[in-house]
Protein backbone atom coordinates (compact mmCIF):
# COMPACT_ATOMS: atom_id res chain seq x y z
CA UNK A 1 0.00 0.00 0.00
CA UNK A 2 2.88 2.09 0.68
CA UNK A 3 4.46 2.10 -2.91
CA UNK A 4 0.99 2.61 -4.26
CA UNK A 5 0.51 6.00 -2.21
CA UNK A 6 4.28 6.74 -3.20
CA UNK A 7 3.53 6.40 -6.71
CA UNK A 8 0.24 8.47 -6.38
CA UNK A 9 2.27 11.31 -5.02
CA UNK A 10 5.19 11.49 -7.38
CA UNK A 11 3.18 11.27 -10.46
CA UNK A 12 0.30 13.27 -9.29
CA UNK A 13 -2.56 11.39 -11.17
CA UNK A 14 -2.73 8.16 -11.29
CA UNK A 15 -4.85 6.98 -13.72
CA UNK A 16 -4.22 7.51 -17.41
CA UNK A 17 -5.86 5.70 -19.71
CA UNK A 18 -4.24 6.99 -23.00
CA UNK A 19 -1.81 9.70 -22.23
CA UNK A 20 0.91 7.56 -22.44
CA UNK A 21 1.73 8.07 -26.21
CA UNK A 22 -0.01 11.52 -25.82
CA UNK A 23 1.11 13.76 -28.53
CA UNK A 24 3.41 11.75 -30.45
CA UNK A 25 2.18 10.09 -33.65
CA UNK A 26 3.47 6.69 -33.63
CA UNK A 27 4.61 4.62 -36.55
CA UNK A 28 4.76 0.50 -36.39
CA UNK A 29 5.54 -2.01 -39.07
CA UNK A 30 3.91 -5.12 -38.08
CA UNK A 31 5.43 -7.95 -40.09
CA UNK A 32 3.49 -10.52 -38.09
CA UNK A 33 -0.10 -11.64 -37.92
CA UNK A 34 -2.49 -14.95 -36.48
CA UNK A 35 -3.95 -17.00 -38.55
CA UNK A 36 -5.23 -19.17 -35.71
CA UNK A 37 -6.12 -23.06 -36.33
CA UNK A 38 -4.77 -25.81 -33.88
CA UNK A 39 -2.45 -29.09 -34.56
CA UNK A 40 -2.60 -31.93 -32.79
CA UNK A 41 -0.23 -35.17 -32.48
CA UNK A 42 0.02 -38.54 -31.10
CA UNK A 43 2.41 -41.48 -31.73
CA UNK A 44 1.79 -44.96 -31.46
CA UNK A 45 3.79 -48.19 -30.91
CA UNK A 46 4.44 -48.13 -35.05
CA UNK A 47 2.54 -45.16 -36.23
CA UNK A 48 2.41 -41.29 -35.39
CA UNK A 49 -0.72 -39.54 -36.35
CA UNK A 50 -0.56 -35.57 -37.26
CA UNK A 51 -4.01 -33.43 -37.44
CA UNK A 52 -4.94 -29.95 -37.91
CA UNK A 53 -7.62 -27.80 -38.71
CA UNK A 54 -8.27 -26.21 -42.35
CA UNK A 55 -9.39 -22.57 -41.06
CA UNK A 56 -7.46 -19.78 -41.31
CA UNK A 57 -8.67 -16.96 -40.19
CA UNK A 58 -7.39 -13.10 -39.41
CA UNK A 59 -9.52 -10.91 -36.42
CA UNK A 60 -13.18 -11.98 -36.75
CA UNK A 61 -12.99 -13.00 -40.28
CA UNK A 62 -12.09 -16.38 -41.94
CA UNK A 63 -9.78 -15.88 -44.97
CA UNK A 64 -10.00 -19.44 -46.53
CA UNK A 65 -12.20 -23.23 -45.05
CA UNK A 66 -9.13 -24.94 -47.11
CA UNK A 67 -6.02 -24.43 -45.67
CA UNK A 68 -3.95 -27.26 -44.68
CA UNK A 69 -1.28 -27.09 -42.10
CA UNK A 70 0.20 -30.01 -42.16
CA UNK A 71 2.76 -30.89 -44.82
CA UNK A 72 4.95 -33.85 -45.85
CA UNK A 73 8.79 -33.43 -45.68
CA UNK A 74 11.39 -34.22 -48.50
CA UNK A 75 8.83 -36.12 -51.26
CA UNK A 76 9.85 -37.17 -54.38
CA UNK A 77 7.42 -34.84 -56.30
CA UNK A 78 4.87 -31.59 -54.97
CA UNK A 79 2.47 -34.18 -54.45
CA UNK A 80 4.80 -35.49 -51.56
CA UNK A 81 4.55 -38.73 -52.76
CA UNK A 82 7.59 -41.13 -50.83
CA UNK A 83 8.07 -39.05 -47.88
CA UNK A 84 8.50 -40.35 -44.40
CA UNK A 85 8.70 -37.23 -42.13
CA UNK A 86 5.45 -34.81 -41.92
CA UNK A 87 5.69 -31.39 -40.22
CA UNK A 88 2.79 -29.48 -38.75
CA UNK A 89 2.81 -25.30 -38.53
CA UNK A 90 0.23 -23.60 -36.64
CA UNK A 91 0.54 -19.34 -35.68
CA UNK A 92 1.14 -17.41 -38.42
CA UNK A 93 0.57 -19.30 -41.84
CA UNK A 94 3.41 -17.09 -44.10
CA UNK A 95 6.06 -18.29 -41.73
CA UNK A 96 4.59 -21.79 -41.40
CA UNK A 97 5.01 -21.77 -45.17
CA UNK A 98 8.14 -20.96 -45.80
CA UNK A 99 9.30 -22.96 -42.76
CA UNK A 100 8.18 -25.63 -44.17
CA UNK A 101 9.79 -24.95 -47.79
CA UNK A 102 12.93 -24.67 -46.05
CA UNK A 103 13.04 -27.69 -44.19
CA UNK A 104 11.58 -29.82 -47.49
CA UNK A 105 14.47 -28.32 -49.44
CA UNK A 106 17.01 -29.51 -46.72
CA UNK A 107 15.60 -32.82 -46.35
CA UNK A 108 15.75 -33.47 -50.00
CA UNK A 109 19.27 -31.97 -50.19
CA UNK A 110 20.65 -34.66 -47.52
CA UNK A 111 18.50 -37.57 -50.00
CA UNK A 112 20.53 -36.20 -53.05
CA UNK A 113 24.02 -35.87 -51.26
CA UNK A 114 23.99 -38.61 -49.14
CA UNK A 115 21.87 -41.28 -51.30
CA UNK A 116 19.43 -42.35 -48.30
CA UNK A 117 16.51 -40.25 -46.77
CA UNK A 118 17.22 -39.00 -43.54
CA UNK A 119 15.99 -39.95 -40.12
CA UNK A 120 13.24 -38.50 -37.94
CA UNK A 121 15.88 -37.28 -35.44
CA UNK A 122 18.11 -35.94 -37.75
CA UNK A 123 15.79 -34.01 -39.23
CA UNK A 124 14.51 -32.62 -35.79
CA UNK A 125 18.09 -31.36 -34.95
CA UNK A 126 17.99 -29.91 -38.31
CA UNK A 127 14.90 -28.36 -37.91
CA UNK A 128 15.85 -26.51 -34.43
CA UNK A 129 18.53 -25.15 -35.90
CA UNK A 130 16.57 -23.81 -38.45
CA UNK A 131 14.26 -21.99 -36.22
CA UNK A 132 17.39 -20.72 -33.88
CA UNK A 133 18.85 -18.97 -36.96
CA UNK A 134 16.00 -16.68 -36.69
CA UNK A 135 16.65 -16.28 -32.98
CA UNK A 136 16.09 -12.63 -33.51
CA UNK A 137 13.19 -12.44 -36.08
CA UNK A 138 11.55 -15.51 -35.32
CA UNK A 139 9.52 -17.63 -37.53
CA UNK A 140 5.86 -16.97 -35.34
CA UNK A 141 4.80 -20.65 -35.80
CA UNK A 142 4.64 -23.79 -33.46
CA UNK A 143 5.58 -26.90 -34.97
CA UNK A 144 5.47 -30.44 -34.70
CA UNK A 145 7.24 -32.96 -36.46
CA UNK A 146 6.31 -36.97 -36.65
CA UNK A 147 7.87 -40.17 -38.36
CA UNK A 148 8.81 -43.34 -37.64
CA UNK A 149 12.23 -43.50 -35.57
CA UNK A 150 15.08 -46.11 -36.55
CA UNK A 151 13.24 -48.72 -34.59
CA UNK A 152 9.97 -48.19 -36.43
CA UNK A 153 8.43 -46.92 -33.34
CA UNK A 154 6.48 -43.37 -33.78
CA UNK A 155 8.53 -40.33 -33.13
CA UNK A 156 7.52 -37.26 -32.27
CA UNK A 157 9.24 -33.82 -31.87
CA UNK A 158 7.36 -30.32 -30.97
CA UNK A 159 9.09 -26.77 -31.14
CA UNK A 160 8.92 -23.30 -29.49
CA UNK A 161 9.04 -20.57 -32.21
CA UNK A 162 13.34 -20.19 -31.57
CA UNK A 163 14.09 -23.92 -31.66
CA UNK A 164 13.95 -25.41 -28.34
CA UNK A 165 12.42 -28.74 -28.94
CA UNK A 166 11.25 -32.24 -27.13
CA UNK A 167 10.28 -35.28 -28.19
CA UNK A 168 7.12 -36.36 -27.00
CA UNK A 169 3.89 -39.03 -27.14
CA UNK A 170 1.76 -36.04 -27.41
CA UNK A 171 1.39 -32.29 -27.93
CA UNK A 172 -1.23 -29.82 -28.90
CA UNK A 173 -0.50 -26.74 -30.37
CA UNK A 174 -2.33 -23.53 -31.61
CA UNK A 175 -4.87 -21.44 -30.09
CA UNK A 176 -6.98 -24.02 -28.58
CA UNK A 177 -3.57 -25.94 -27.61
CA UNK A 178 -5.02 -24.96 -23.95
CA UNK A 179 -8.02 -26.63 -24.49
CA UNK A 180 -7.05 -30.15 -26.04
CA UNK A 181 -3.81 -30.61 -24.24
CA UNK A 182 -5.36 -30.96 -20.76
CA UNK A 183 -7.54 -33.89 -22.48
CA UNK A 184 -4.64 -35.54 -23.73
CA UNK A 185 -2.70 -35.58 -20.58
CA UNK A 186 -5.81 -37.07 -19.58
CA UNK A 187 -6.79 -39.92 -22.35
CA UNK A 188 -2.90 -40.31 -23.22
CA UNK A 189 -0.71 -40.18 -20.62
CA UNK A 190 -3.68 -41.20 -18.14
CA UNK A 191 -3.17 -38.59 -15.88
CA UNK A 192 -5.09 -37.73 -12.82
CA UNK A 193 -6.57 -41.85 -13.25
CA UNK A 194 -5.64 -43.96 -10.64
CA UNK A 195 -6.40 -47.94 -10.81
CA UNK A 196 -9.74 -48.52 -8.88
CA UNK A 197 -9.21 -50.06 -5.80
CA UNK A 198 -5.63 -50.88 -5.71
CA UNK A 199 -4.29 -49.11 -2.55
CA UNK A 200 -5.56 -46.87 -0.04
CA UNK A 201 -4.42 -43.10 0.13
CA UNK A 202 -0.93 -42.40 -1.19
CA UNK A 203 -1.14 -46.20 -1.90
CA UNK A 204 -3.27 -45.93 -4.82
CA UNK A 205 -1.11 -46.83 -8.00
CA UNK A 206 -1.74 -44.69 -10.54
CA UNK A 207 -2.62 -45.86 -14.19
CA UNK A 208 0.24 -45.92 -16.39
CA UNK A 209 0.41 -44.93 -19.77
CA UNK A 210 0.76 -47.42 -22.77
CA UNK A 211 0.91 -46.92 -26.29
CA UNK A 212 -2.32 -47.00 -27.87
CA UNK A 213 -3.83 -48.58 -30.66
CA UNK A 214 -4.10 -46.91 -33.88
CA UNK A 215 -8.03 -46.52 -33.95
CA UNK A 216 -8.22 -45.89 -30.76
CA UNK A 217 -5.94 -42.40 -31.16
CA UNK A 218 -8.09 -42.13 -34.20
CA UNK A 219 -10.72 -41.33 -32.60
CA UNK A 220 -9.37 -39.31 -30.06
CA UNK A 221 -8.06 -36.98 -32.25
CA UNK A 222 -11.52 -36.47 -33.91
CA UNK A 223 -13.33 -36.09 -30.71
CA UNK A 224 -10.34 -33.50 -29.44
CA UNK A 225 -11.33 -31.21 -32.73
CA UNK A 226 -14.86 -31.78 -32.84
CA UNK A 227 -14.67 -30.17 -28.71
CA UNK A 228 -12.47 -27.29 -29.90
CA UNK A 229 -14.63 -26.29 -32.28
CA UNK A 230 -17.00 -26.33 -29.86
CA UNK A 231 -15.42 -23.80 -27.94
CA UNK A 232 -12.82 -21.76 -29.96
CA UNK A 233 -13.88 -19.77 -32.49
CA UNK A 234 -10.59 -19.70 -34.68
CA UNK A 235 -11.27 -23.73 -34.92
CA UNK A 236 -13.51 -24.90 -37.57
CA UNK A 237 -14.35 -25.91 -40.86
CA UNK A 238 -12.26 -29.36 -41.64
CA UNK A 239 -9.75 -32.05 -39.97
CA UNK A 240 -7.08 -33.27 -41.72
CA UNK A 241 -5.55 -35.94 -40.57
CA UNK A 242 -1.56 -37.33 -41.26
CA UNK A 243 -1.25 -41.16 -40.23
CA UNK A 244 2.55 -42.50 -41.21
CA UNK A 245 2.99 -45.73 -40.60
CA UNK A 246 5.79 -48.24 -42.34
CA UNK A 247 3.50 -48.52 -45.23
CA UNK A 248 3.63 -45.19 -46.11
CA UNK A 249 1.45 -41.73 -45.20
CA UNK A 250 -1.91 -41.60 -45.22
CA UNK A 251 -4.25 -38.74 -45.44
CA UNK A 252 -7.54 -38.21 -44.48
CA UNK A 253 -9.86 -35.44 -44.41
CA UNK A 254 -13.01 -35.13 -42.32
CA UNK A 255 -15.97 -32.13 -42.11
CA UNK A 256 -15.82 -29.90 -38.71
CA UNK A 257 -18.43 -27.45 -38.03
CA UNK A 258 -18.63 -24.11 -40.39
CA UNK A 259 -20.14 -21.55 -37.70
CA UNK B 1 -30.17 8.70 -12.00
CA UNK B 2 -29.10 6.80 -8.89
CA UNK B 3 -27.06 3.28 -10.52
CA UNK B 4 -23.30 2.98 -10.91
CA UNK B 5 -21.22 2.36 -8.16
CA UNK B 6 -17.70 4.17 -8.71
CA UNK B 7 -16.36 3.42 -5.39
CA UNK B 8 -13.48 1.26 -7.09
CA UNK B 9 -12.83 4.08 -9.75
CA UNK B 10 -9.76 5.44 -8.36
CA UNK B 11 -7.93 2.11 -6.93
CA UNK B 12 -8.22 0.27 -10.97
CA UNK B 13 -7.36 3.38 -12.54
CA UNK B 14 -3.71 2.97 -10.67
CA UNK B 15 -3.76 -0.38 -11.06
CA UNK B 16 -4.37 0.34 -14.32
CA UNK B 17 -1.68 2.54 -14.85
CA UNK B 18 0.46 0.50 -13.37
CA UNK B 19 -0.03 -2.45 -16.54
CA UNK B 20 -2.74 -4.69 -14.68
CA UNK B 21 -5.14 -5.01 -18.02
CA UNK B 22 -9.07 -4.15 -17.33
CA UNK B 23 -10.83 -7.58 -16.71
CA UNK B 24 -12.59 -9.13 -20.00
CA UNK B 25 -16.38 -8.65 -20.04
CA UNK B 26 -18.49 -11.71 -21.84
CA UNK B 27 -19.40 -9.81 -25.63
CA UNK B 28 -22.12 -10.84 -27.66
CA UNK B 29 -19.78 -10.54 -30.84
CA UNK B 30 -22.96 -10.93 -32.32
CA UNK B 31 -25.15 -11.01 -35.49
CA UNK B 32 -28.37 -9.41 -35.27
CA UNK B 33 -30.96 -8.01 -37.32
CA UNK B 34 -34.38 -6.50 -38.29
CA UNK B 35 -36.61 -6.15 -41.39
CA UNK B 36 -40.09 -5.00 -41.62
CA UNK B 37 -42.78 -6.10 -43.60
CA UNK B 38 -46.40 -5.21 -44.76
CA UNK B 39 -48.19 -5.72 -41.06
CA UNK B 40 -45.26 -5.96 -39.01
CA UNK B 41 -41.61 -6.25 -37.86
CA UNK B 42 -39.35 -9.34 -37.44
CA UNK B 43 -35.95 -9.01 -35.45
CA UNK B 44 -33.57 -12.02 -35.07
CA UNK B 45 -29.96 -12.99 -34.02
CA UNK B 46 -27.41 -15.61 -33.69
CA UNK B 47 -27.14 -17.49 -30.31
CA UNK B 48 -22.99 -17.07 -29.49
CA UNK B 49 -21.48 -15.28 -26.46
CA UNK B 50 -17.81 -14.98 -26.49
CA UNK B 51 -14.90 -14.27 -24.37
CA UNK B 52 -11.76 -13.49 -26.12
CA UNK B 53 -11.74 -16.02 -29.00
CA UNK B 54 -13.59 -18.19 -26.14
CA UNK B 55 -16.94 -19.26 -26.87
CA UNK B 56 -18.80 -18.65 -23.63
CA UNK B 57 -22.49 -19.62 -24.16
CA UNK B 58 -23.11 -21.24 -27.19
CA UNK B 59 -27.15 -20.82 -26.95
CA UNK B 60 -27.68 -17.47 -25.27
CA UNK B 61 -30.78 -15.17 -25.81
CA UNK B 62 -29.90 -12.14 -27.42
CA UNK B 63 -33.41 -11.19 -28.22
CA UNK B 64 -34.92 -8.54 -25.25
CA UNK B 65 -38.41 -8.13 -23.80
CA UNK B 66 -39.18 -4.55 -23.68
CA UNK B 67 -43.16 -4.51 -23.85
CA UNK B 68 -45.78 -7.31 -25.33
CA UNK B 69 -45.41 -5.72 -28.80
CA UNK B 70 -41.83 -3.96 -27.82
CA UNK B 71 -38.69 -6.37 -28.43
CA UNK B 72 -34.63 -5.46 -28.69
CA UNK B 73 -32.11 -7.22 -29.99
CA UNK B 74 -28.42 -6.79 -28.16
CA UNK B 75 -24.99 -6.81 -29.42
CA UNK B 76 -21.84 -5.56 -27.53
CA UNK B 77 -21.32 -5.89 -24.01
CA UNK B 78 -23.69 -9.04 -22.64
CA UNK B 79 -24.01 -6.97 -19.27
CA UNK B 80 -24.86 -3.85 -21.03
CA UNK B 81 -27.38 -4.89 -23.03
CA UNK B 82 -29.15 -7.21 -20.72
CA UNK B 83 -29.29 -4.36 -18.24
CA UNK B 84 -29.79 -1.06 -20.37
CA UNK B 85 -32.69 -3.10 -21.85
CA UNK B 86 -34.70 -4.36 -18.55
CA UNK B 87 -33.81 -0.95 -17.35
CA UNK B 88 -36.19 0.88 -20.51
CA UNK B 89 -38.37 -2.44 -20.25
CA UNK B 90 -39.20 -1.29 -16.45
CA UNK B 91 -39.38 2.93 -17.60
CA UNK B 92 -41.66 2.34 -20.02
CA UNK B 93 -43.98 0.05 -18.54
CA UNK B 94 -44.28 3.13 -15.78
CA UNK B 95 -44.35 5.25 -18.70
CA UNK B 96 -47.85 3.22 -20.09
CA UNK B 97 -49.43 3.11 -16.77
CA UNK B 98 -48.99 6.56 -16.44
CA UNK B 99 -49.89 7.91 -19.25
CA UNK B 100 -52.92 5.20 -19.90
CA UNK B 101 -51.84 4.17 -23.36
CA UNK B 102 -49.72 1.29 -25.13
CA UNK B 103 -46.34 2.10 -25.17
CA UNK B 104 -44.78 3.17 -28.63
CA UNK B 105 -41.10 2.33 -30.28
CA UNK B 106 -40.38 5.35 -30.32
CA UNK B 107 -40.58 6.83 -26.55
CA UNK B 108 -38.39 3.48 -26.01
CA UNK B 109 -35.82 4.01 -28.75
CA UNK B 110 -35.46 7.94 -27.42
CA UNK B 111 -35.15 6.63 -23.50
CA UNK B 112 -32.37 4.38 -24.96
CA UNK B 113 -30.62 6.87 -26.94
CA UNK B 114 -30.35 9.64 -24.03
CA UNK B 115 -29.99 6.81 -21.69
CA UNK B 116 -26.67 5.66 -23.61
CA UNK B 117 -25.62 9.24 -24.39
CA UNK B 118 -25.72 10.63 -21.11
CA UNK B 119 -22.79 7.66 -20.51
CA UNK B 120 -20.83 8.49 -23.45
CA UNK B 121 -20.64 5.24 -24.60
CA UNK B 122 -19.21 3.56 -21.80
CA UNK B 123 -22.29 1.10 -21.57
CA UNK B 124 -21.33 -0.89 -24.61
CA UNK B 125 -24.54 -1.40 -26.15
CA UNK B 126 -25.99 -1.85 -29.51
CA UNK B 127 -29.48 -2.11 -30.52
CA UNK B 128 -31.94 -2.95 -32.71
CA UNK B 129 -35.52 -2.07 -31.16
CA UNK B 130 -38.20 -3.06 -33.54
CA UNK B 131 -42.45 -2.96 -32.54
CA UNK B 132 -45.80 -2.25 -33.56
CA UNK B 133 -47.64 0.68 -31.90
CA UNK B 134 -50.59 3.05 -32.32
CA UNK B 135 -48.80 5.05 -35.11
CA UNK B 136 -47.62 2.27 -36.82
CA UNK B 137 -44.44 -0.56 -37.25
CA UNK B 138 -41.35 0.83 -35.83
CA UNK B 139 -37.20 -0.53 -36.55
CA UNK B 140 -34.34 1.33 -35.17
CA UNK B 141 -30.95 0.43 -34.09
CA UNK B 142 -29.19 2.48 -31.45
CA UNK B 143 -25.70 2.67 -31.18
CA UNK B 144 -24.04 2.41 -27.82
CA UNK B 145 -22.92 6.17 -27.66
CA UNK B 146 -26.36 7.46 -28.77
CA UNK B 147 -26.74 7.81 -32.59
CA UNK B 148 -30.29 5.82 -34.01
CA UNK B 149 -31.26 5.06 -37.18
CA UNK B 150 -34.77 4.41 -38.54
CA UNK B 151 -34.48 2.33 -41.49
CA UNK B 152 -37.02 -0.96 -42.93
CA UNK B 153 -33.70 -3.06 -42.43
CA UNK B 154 -30.89 -3.11 -40.20
CA UNK B 155 -28.33 -5.18 -38.88
CA UNK B 156 -25.69 -4.61 -36.01
CA UNK B 157 -22.95 -6.39 -33.99
CA UNK B 158 -19.68 -8.17 -35.77
CA UNK B 159 -21.28 -9.92 -38.27
CA UNK B 160 -23.27 -6.65 -39.62
CA UNK B 161 -21.95 -6.42 -43.11
CA UNK B 162 -22.16 -10.05 -43.65
CA UNK B 163 -25.97 -9.85 -42.87
CA UNK B 164 -26.23 -6.78 -45.05
CA UNK B 165 -24.69 -8.31 -47.93
CA UNK B 166 -28.03 -10.64 -48.05
CA UNK B 167 -30.15 -7.88 -46.92
CA UNK B 168 -28.65 -5.60 -49.82
CA UNK B 169 -29.08 -8.57 -52.29
CA UNK B 170 -32.33 -10.14 -51.17
CA UNK B 171 -34.58 -7.41 -49.79
CA UNK B 172 -37.40 -6.30 -51.62
CA UNK B 173 -40.28 -3.27 -50.34
CA UNK B 174 -42.76 -5.70 -50.83
CA UNK B 175 -42.13 -8.26 -48.43
CA UNK B 176 -45.25 -10.59 -46.52
CA UNK B 177 -44.86 -12.05 -42.94
CA UNK B 178 -42.91 -15.67 -44.24
CA UNK B 179 -40.68 -13.63 -46.37
CA UNK B 180 -39.47 -11.54 -43.85
CA UNK B 181 -38.82 -14.35 -41.37
CA UNK B 182 -36.75 -16.43 -44.17
CA UNK B 183 -34.80 -13.05 -45.10
CA UNK B 184 -34.19 -12.43 -41.46
CA UNK B 185 -33.11 -16.14 -40.70
CA UNK B 186 -31.05 -15.72 -43.88
CA UNK B 187 -29.01 -13.07 -42.62
CA UNK B 188 -28.33 -14.69 -39.28
CA UNK B 189 -27.13 -17.20 -41.21
CA UNK B 190 -24.74 -15.23 -43.25
CA UNK B 191 -23.00 -13.74 -40.15
CA UNK B 192 -23.07 -17.15 -38.21
CA UNK B 193 -20.58 -18.62 -40.61
CA UNK B 194 -19.04 -15.65 -42.15
CA UNK B 195 -18.29 -14.10 -38.82
CA UNK B 196 -16.20 -15.84 -36.04
CA UNK B 197 -18.18 -13.21 -33.45
CA UNK B 198 -21.47 -15.34 -34.29
CA UNK B 199 -22.18 -18.97 -34.45
CA UNK B 200 -24.91 -21.75 -33.48
CA UNK B 201 -28.47 -20.97 -33.89
CA UNK B 202 -31.01 -18.49 -35.13
CA UNK B 203 -33.34 -16.96 -32.82
CA UNK B 204 -36.63 -14.94 -34.36
CA UNK B 205 -39.04 -13.00 -32.81
CA UNK B 206 -42.11 -11.50 -34.73
CA UNK B 207 -43.89 -8.60 -34.02
CA UNK B 208 -47.67 -7.73 -36.08
CA UNK B 209 -50.59 -6.01 -35.83
CA UNK B 210 -53.25 -7.13 -33.67
CA UNK B 211 -51.43 -10.32 -33.46
CA UNK B 212 -49.73 -11.60 -30.27
CA UNK B 213 -46.22 -11.76 -30.46
CA UNK B 214 -44.06 -15.02 -31.35
CA UNK B 215 -40.48 -15.15 -30.25
CA UNK B 216 -39.39 -18.50 -32.21
CA UNK B 217 -36.53 -19.72 -29.86
CA UNK B 218 -33.68 -21.43 -31.77
CA UNK B 219 -36.25 -20.77 -35.31
CA UNK B 220 -32.89 -22.77 -37.04
CA UNK B 221 -30.27 -24.98 -35.40
CA UNK B 222 -27.76 -25.65 -38.31
CA UNK B 223 -24.91 -26.19 -36.01
CA UNK B 224 -25.66 -29.07 -33.93
CA UNK B 225 -22.96 -31.08 -32.13
CA UNK B 226 -22.82 -34.54 -33.71
CA UNK B 227 -22.27 -37.81 -31.49
CA UNK B 228 -18.53 -37.72 -29.96
CA UNK B 229 -17.15 -40.86 -30.84
CA UNK B 230 -15.17 -42.28 -28.08
CA UNK B 231 -17.22 -42.72 -24.67
CA UNK B 232 -15.37 -40.73 -21.52
CA UNK B 233 -17.10 -42.56 -18.10
CA UNK B 234 -15.04 -43.27 -16.07
CA UNK B 235 -14.76 -46.55 -13.87
CA UNK B 236 -15.85 -45.99 -10.10
CA UNK B 237 -12.78 -45.37 -7.91
CA UNK B 238 -10.64 -43.84 -10.82
CA UNK B 239 -10.04 -39.96 -8.99
CA UNK B 240 -7.63 -40.44 -6.18
CA UNK B 241 -8.74 -39.31 -2.01
CA UNK B 242 -7.14 -39.34 0.74
CA UNK B 243 -10.04 -39.32 3.27
CA UNK B 244 -13.55 -39.23 3.73
CA UNK B 245 -16.48 -37.91 5.94
CA UNK B 246 -19.76 -39.08 5.18
CA UNK B 247 -22.38 -36.90 6.61
CA UNK B 248 -25.81 -39.10 7.38
CA UNK B 249 -29.17 -37.20 6.94
CA UNK B 250 -29.55 -37.61 10.77
CA UNK B 251 -26.46 -35.57 11.17
CA UNK B 252 -27.60 -33.18 9.00
CA UNK B 253 -31.08 -32.26 11.20
CA UNK B 254 -29.25 -31.88 13.68
CA UNK B 255 -28.67 -28.70 11.49
CA UNK B 256 -31.54 -28.07 8.90
CA UNK B 257 -34.94 -29.05 8.12
CA UNK B 258 -34.98 -31.90 5.35
CA UNK B 259 -38.02 -32.77 3.61
CA UNK B 260 -37.61 -35.34 1.01
CA UNK B 261 -38.92 -35.15 -2.67
CA UNK B 262 -39.77 -37.80 -4.76
CA UNK B 263 -37.76 -38.26 -8.13
CA UNK B 264 -40.59 -37.06 -10.29
CA UNK B 265 -39.06 -33.68 -11.86
CA UNK B 266 -42.28 -32.30 -12.21
CA UNK B 267 -42.62 -32.04 -8.46
CA UNK B 268 -39.27 -30.40 -7.78
CA UNK B 269 -39.34 -27.01 -6.19
CA UNK B 270 -38.12 -23.79 -8.16
CA UNK B 271 -37.57 -23.39 -11.62
CA UNK B 272 -34.81 -25.66 -13.30
CA UNK B 273 -31.73 -24.21 -14.73
CA UNK B 274 -30.78 -24.04 -18.33
CA UNK B 275 -27.84 -26.20 -18.44
CA UNK B 276 -25.38 -25.93 -21.50
CA UNK B 277 -24.91 -29.05 -23.67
Amino acid sequence: MTSLMDHQARETVGYSFSESTAGVKQHGFYPYTDNGGSTLGITGSDFAILAGDTRSTSGYNINSRMVPKVFKIGGDDETGEGATIVLSVVGFAADGNALKERLDTVVKMYKYQHGKPMSVSACAQRLSTILYQKRFFPYYVHAILAGLDEEGKGALYSYDPVGSYEREQCRAAGAAASLIMPFLDNQVNFKNQYIPGSGEGHALAAKKPEPLPLETVKGLVRDAFTSAVERHIEVGDNLQMVIITKDGIEEVYHPLKKD
Amino acid sequence: MPGFDFSNYNRNAALHARGVPLPKATSTGTTIVGCIYDNGVVIAADTRATSGPIVADKNCEKLHYIAPKIWCAGAGTAADTEFTTALISSNVELHSLSTGRDPRVITCMTMLKQHLFRYQGHIGAYLVVAGVDPTGVGLYTVHAHGSTDKLPYVTMGSGSLAAMSVFESMWQPDLNKEGAIALCSEAIKAGIFNDLGSGSNVDVCVIEKDKPTQLLRNYEKPNERGLKERNYRFPRGTTAWLNQKVISKEDMKKYVTIETLSGDDNLAAGEKMEVDV
